[in-house]
């Protein structure tokens, strides 16, 4: 073998083992195999040789090439694997334990709960109406079977204004105008009208860590033929083991509304002892919750409907209570009064 | 109201029955019971009737005495007494050894030297009444040695009922009513009172008596002479103090204990300060003294009971101090009376005193009870005073009756109405029991409804099902899911937007949504110097802080910010609520339901966070609408505005809204250095907005070709205006415009717009792109704008 082949090949051995960086080893290949590299010399130099010589020779120097280019290739993976581990070295651990940023915003729990409120009843078919705060008398009280001079409008101390239009006590103000509005379609094609309508209701009374004057009831019914009391308990059962998601036992008892005929005061098995008696539900394992009943005869026929055709039952879940027994609220002033301190508690809940 | 099982079982036998539970089915079927139920004369045992034999002084103390008390075991006992009442021959309760009085065991105790066996009890100590004036006297004919409890209604059991539940039923004001609905629920006959026969003193002379007012609807009286019974029998007073009424005398006792019984008020006249009875009203005021000692304003609606012309009592709700019974009334008139509920509900609440009386007047109680009332009450008096004689025949006015109810229905009503199976022999047996005629036909039922059912409660088909479904027991129905076809359930656009809107106010921007009042905040917005301004006001606020009703929430968000302004650096709120915008032309409220948004930042520039409420404001158009925002410039109708950058909101061509800056003063007033921004949207207004349909544009497959400028905006000249410049030239290919760099100093505001043109045919030529751009160039020249490196 040619000697400058044989110095090559040691030489190339050395110059590598001495390499540590891959710009380094990019030049060596340049310097022996680039263009003018002395591996890409010796080729050049073979014309001078003779013919017999010329054959053995170029196939050295091939394998030299060959040797050259493996050795290299090995090298540069062994680099940039060695690069890769002291990339991984030098990554710094991060601290995860420190604090989250957060600038989540937040709902009011009125909001929150009146959400759970309406999944459960879009669930079952209900529609969900709005309707206006400053309502007439007609609406408030008339339409809804509580005529002039009724004792009910003195237990229901209303604000009234000055135009003789009142911010209405009970959300039922919106009854007459989810009956004419959802009437027709009962009547003409069977339809029934179920309809939840939450909203904010006015009492002109006193504030303290119980009463407000501001608070949200939802109130809901549902009319058709022959909708029945054994219907209404089953409904409420079914919704409020939903509102409350667990098995609720409901009771009734009569309990006087206007507006419906017969009337009821439902209780609920206490959610704390399950009926076992404890001090939140005065041992007695019950719990009032809200007032129901068979939507009253005149109502009906006030909204437009013939009490004859067709029965219905109406129903009124205080929001404000709901929020204030789930989320533990114990001032009931907390939600009207736009502290952020209290307010932005309230993430998504879902 | 405090009710006595004693007194219940009066009327209703119902021995056997586990009387806790027949509270608890009264509860469920009838009106609330309070959790708390009291077992009377559970505390005490081993307290008999006793005489006083002997009486000594002591001789250490001015106060006790030395006994001898003959307790019926055949000895005397030696005790020592405090009370004052001590005398020879008095029988009084006594508690032996070994008695028990609450915890107290009774056992021989040392007073003062001496040995006491036993002790003399007061009313109050053994729990009888309240009076606690010396020991019990017993003047009634009873063995020494008899246990009270043998004689006396000691134990019972007293359970209360919530008023409110009964509002709707003035026939369960009474003792006898509420007997009734238990003889109903345990299935057991309820029994008649007792009552003196009236006819036979028809040939007697009548009482001058005439109602002149028709708020009076019946008016019965009778006079009875020669009364010498002054204190109650102990089982009266037993009633009447555990019933929560004290013990005043007997003619006044016996009318508290009719009103107890049989639910109707009455009134005992001395007879002496009451010849001619008449029921009216008078024009003129005047100030009227009642028994309680108080003097009253009485005003022309007010209905009084008269002798002749002078008031005696104001009717329905409290007798007059000068015509009450006194010690030496021996013959009284007696008033047994029906006022109109109304009436009295208001002169209750205009003279603010409210009376047992009134109470059960304001449930509209059933006239047909005057007169029975007033027999029941001379069986009671002739009974425990055999010496009273009637001196009148009844006097009865019966002005106004209830016109009868006769309701009919059928089976298939209840059926239809309960939604299970309640049989017509259930019907007919529960209507029965609760005082209704019913005539059954087969499958149909003709009822008539009791006339202590009628005044208010019971007059329609519904009415009936209360009846039955109540006593059959809610417990007890079959629970069935209705049946009804299937639609689709839509919501309203509205409803739809605000969830939305609030999601992305809360979830994108960080927001905190709050509630607020509907009425102006006058005392915080005068901190602010933000004036409530002229609105629609409440006619009865009672606190003058909340009269107006206002109109925008920003006021309102502006004193909640200052509330919040030490919660953090940076924070923004907003509700949907609703303000009032005056009067429309039928005098009604234009109520509009407001989306307010306020930020605020103690770290962010004015700019940048009025830049950031209208991508806020852009944010919820293009989310939700799809839609972009126009803004145009307006001048302020509101003190509390800043004049400059308020601007009104425009989509889909309406204008939903405001955004803008507030007034400096105010904006200090809020925090010194804070920034403030605020926008109000009207969420119908917007919701009513088209919602623009998503249009699917193919990317090009060709290359697009960017080109930037750089422009230098001269004062005056808005973005809307460069907008203008290339709004109609090349538009097919031009894809999208960017602002990228924005670059402001004291003299210049550049900023640099990228162009991206594109073709979906083919590739552009740089030529054509220039050529556009040269239009726009030669557009915005002719605005004022200069083009850097042109």
């Amino acid at each position: 073998m040619d000697d400058r082949i044989l110095r090559l090949k040691e030489e190339i051995e050395s110059k590598l083992s001495g390499i540590s960086e891959l710009g380094e080893l990019d030049q060596l290949r340049v310097s022996y195999l680039g263009k003018k590299g002395s591996i890409t010399a010796l080729l050049k130099g073979m014309k001078e040789l003779a013919a017999e010589q010329k054959k053995a020779f170029g196939a050295d120097v091939n394998k030299l090439k060959e040797f050259a280019a493996e050795q290299i290739e090995a090298k540069t993976a062994e680099l940039k694997k060695k690069q890769t581990e002291l990339e991984i070295a030098a990554m710094p651990v991060f601290d995860i334990s420190s604090p989250a940023y957060k600038d989540t915003g937040s709902y009011h729990p009125i909001t929150l709960v009146q959400r759970q409120c309406e999944a459960i009843f879009k669930s079952m078919g209900f529609t969900v109406e709005d309707y206006a705060e400053v309502v007439t008398d007609y609406e408030c009280f008339e339409a809804v079977n509580i005529p002039k001079h009724h004792p009910a409008r003195d237990m229901q101390d209303t604000y009234y204004l000055e135009n003789g239009q009142l911010l209405k006590s009970q959300t039922s103000a919106a009854q007459n105008a989810i009956l004419r509005k959802y009437g027709p379609a009962l009547i003409k094609n069977g339809t029934p009208i179920k309809a939840i309508f939450p909203g904010r209701c006015f009492r002109n009374e006193a504030t303290d860590a119980c009463h407000e004057n501001t608070f949200f009831q939802m109130e809901g019914m549902m009319v058709g033929r022959d909708i029945s009391i054994s219907n209404l308990i089953y409904f409420m059962k079914t919704m409020l083991s939903e509102v409350f998601r667990k098995d609720i036992r409901v009771r009734l008892r009569p309990g006087f509304f206007p507006f419906v005929e017969p009337g009821f005061e439902l209780d609920i098995s206490c959610l704390i002892c399950g009926g076992a008696g404890c001090p939140s539900c005065k041992h007695s394992g019950w719990l009032e919750l809200c007032p129901c009943g068979m939507i009253h005869p005149n109502v009906l026929r006030e909204g437009g409907i013939d009490p004859d055709e067709y029965t219905g039952f109406a129903f009124d879940l205080g929001l404000t209570r709901l929020a204030m027994m789930k989320y533990g609220i114990k001032d009931i002033r907390d939600l009207n009064s736009g502290n952020l301190k209290s307010l932005s508690q309230f993430t998504d809940d879902e | 109201m405090f009710l006595s099982m004693n007194w219940i079982c009066d009327f209703v036998d119902l021995e056997g029955l586990d009387k806790l539970d027949l509270i608890h089915r009264f509860s469920l079927s009838t009106a609330e019971v309070e959790n708390e139920i009291f077992f009377k004369g559970s505390d005490i045992s081993g307290i008999v009737v006793a005489e006083i034999k002997l009486v000594e002084e002591h001789p250490q103390s001015r106060k006790l005495h030395l006994l001898k008390v003959d307790a019926g075991d055949g000895q005397l006992t030696d005790v020592v007494c405090g009370a004052k009442n001590v005398r020879v021959g008095l029988k009084t309760a006594f508690a032996k050894i070994g008695a028990k009085i609450g915890d107290i065991t009774i056992a021989p105790r040392e007073l003062a030297g001496y040995t006491s066996y036993g002790m003399c009890c007061g009313e109050s100590e053994i729990g009888l009444s309240d009076d606690n004036s010396g020991i019990m006297e017993i003047t009634d004919d009873i063995p020494n040695g008899t246990d009270i409890k043998s004689v006396y209604d000691v134990d019972d059991i007293i359970f209360e009922v919530d008023n409110k539940s009964l509002t709707n039923r003035p026939d369960l004001w009474g003792h006898y009513g509420i007997a009734r609905e238990f003889a109903a629920i345990a299935g057991r006959p309820l029994k008649a009172p007792e009552i003196d026969d009236l006819t036979v003193y028809d040939g007697l002379p009548k009482v001058d008596l005439k109602i002149e007012d028709k708020l009076c609807k019946r008016y019965s009286s009778i006079k009875v002479e020669n009364i010498s019974r002054n204190v109650s029998p102990v089982n009266i007073r037993i009633r009447l103090y555990y019933c929560g009424m004290r013990a005043i005398n007997f003619l006044a006792d016996l009318t508290n204990y009719l009103m107890l019984e049989m639910g109707q008020p009455m009134h005992a006249f001395d007879a002496r300060k009451v010849e001619k009875i008449r029921v009216k009203r008078f024009a003129d005021p005047f100030t009227f003294k009642t028994l309680d000692g108080v003097e009253r304003n009485i005003d022309e609606n007010t209905l009084m009971i008269c002798n002749g012309d002078i008031p005696v009592a104001i009717a329905g709700i409290m007798g007059g101090l000068d015509s009450e019974i006194v010690d030496d009334t021996t013959t009284l008139a007696l008033e047994s009376a029906n006022f109109d509920a109304a009436s009295v509900r208001k002169s209750t609440v205009r003279l603010s005193h409210r009376t047992d009386a009134s109470m059960r007047y304001e449930k509209s109680l059933d006239p047909e009870m005057t007169v029975p009332a007033i027999g029941r009450f001379l069986y009671l008096l002739k009974k425990y005073d055999s010496g009273a004689r009637v001196v009148s025949a009844l006097t009865d006015e019966y002005a106004e009756k209830f016109p009868p109810v006769t309701l009919e229905f059928d089976q298939a009503y209840v059926d239809k109405y309960t939604g299970i199976k309640i049989d017509g022999d259930t019907i007919v047996n529960t209507l029965s029991a609760l005082g209704f005629e019913v005539q059954r036909n087969g499958e149909h039922f003709k009822v008539n409804v009791p006339s202590w059912r009628i005044t208010k409660d019971v007059t329609m088909k519904a009415d009936i099902i209360e009846e039955i479904t109540r006593i059959y027991g809610y417990d007890n129905f079959e629970i069935n899911t209705a049946l009804s076809p299937l639609y689709p359930v839509r919501m309203s656009e509205v409803k739809t937007d605000e969830e939305k809107i609030k999601d992305l106010l809360v979830k994108r921007f960080g927001l905190h949504e709050v509630h607020s009042y509907v009425w102006a905040y006058n005392d915080e917005q005068k901190a602010l110097g933000i004036p409530v301004e002229y609105n629609v006001r409440l006619a009865n606020a009672t606190n003058p802080n909340i009269e107006t009703l206002r109109n925008s929430i920003i006021p309102t968000q502006l004193c909640q910010i200052k509330t919040n302004v030490s919660y953090a650096p940076e924070f923004g709120i907003f509700e949907i609520g609703r303000v009032i915008n005056g009067l429309d032309e039928n005098n009604l409220c234009i109520e509009n339901k407001m989306l307010a948004v306020t930020l605020f930042s103690k770290t962010t520039s004015l700019k940048d966070l009025y830049f950031k409420m209208r991508d806020i404001l852009a944010a919820i158009a293009d989310d939700v609408k799809h839609s972009e925002l126009e803004f145009v410039k307006t001048e302020p109708t509101h003190s509390y505005v800043h004049p400059v950058n308020l601007n009104r909101i425009i989509l889909d061509g309406k204008d939903i809204g405001v955004i803008g800056i507030p007034h400096p003063t105010v904006a200090k007033a809020v925090d010194k250095k804070g920034s403030i921004v605020f926008a109000e949207i009207d969420i119908n207004q917007f919701a009513s907005a088209k919602t623009q349909p998503i249009e699917y544009d193919e990317p090009s497959k060709y290359p697009a070709i960017e080109y930037d400028l750089s422009m230098d905006i001269p004062q005056g000249v808005y973005f809307s205006n460069l907008r203008e410049c290339w709004k109609n030239d090349g538009t097919e290919l031009l894809q999208s415009v960017s602002v990228i760099d924005t670059y402001d100093t004291e003299d210049i505001h550049r900023i640099t717009v990228r162009f991206v043109f594109s073709s979906n045919e083919r590739t552009l030529s740089s030529a054509e792109v220039q050529e556009i751009i040269n239009i726009i160039a030669a557009n915005l020249a002719g605005i004022g704008v200069t083009i850097a490196g042109i």
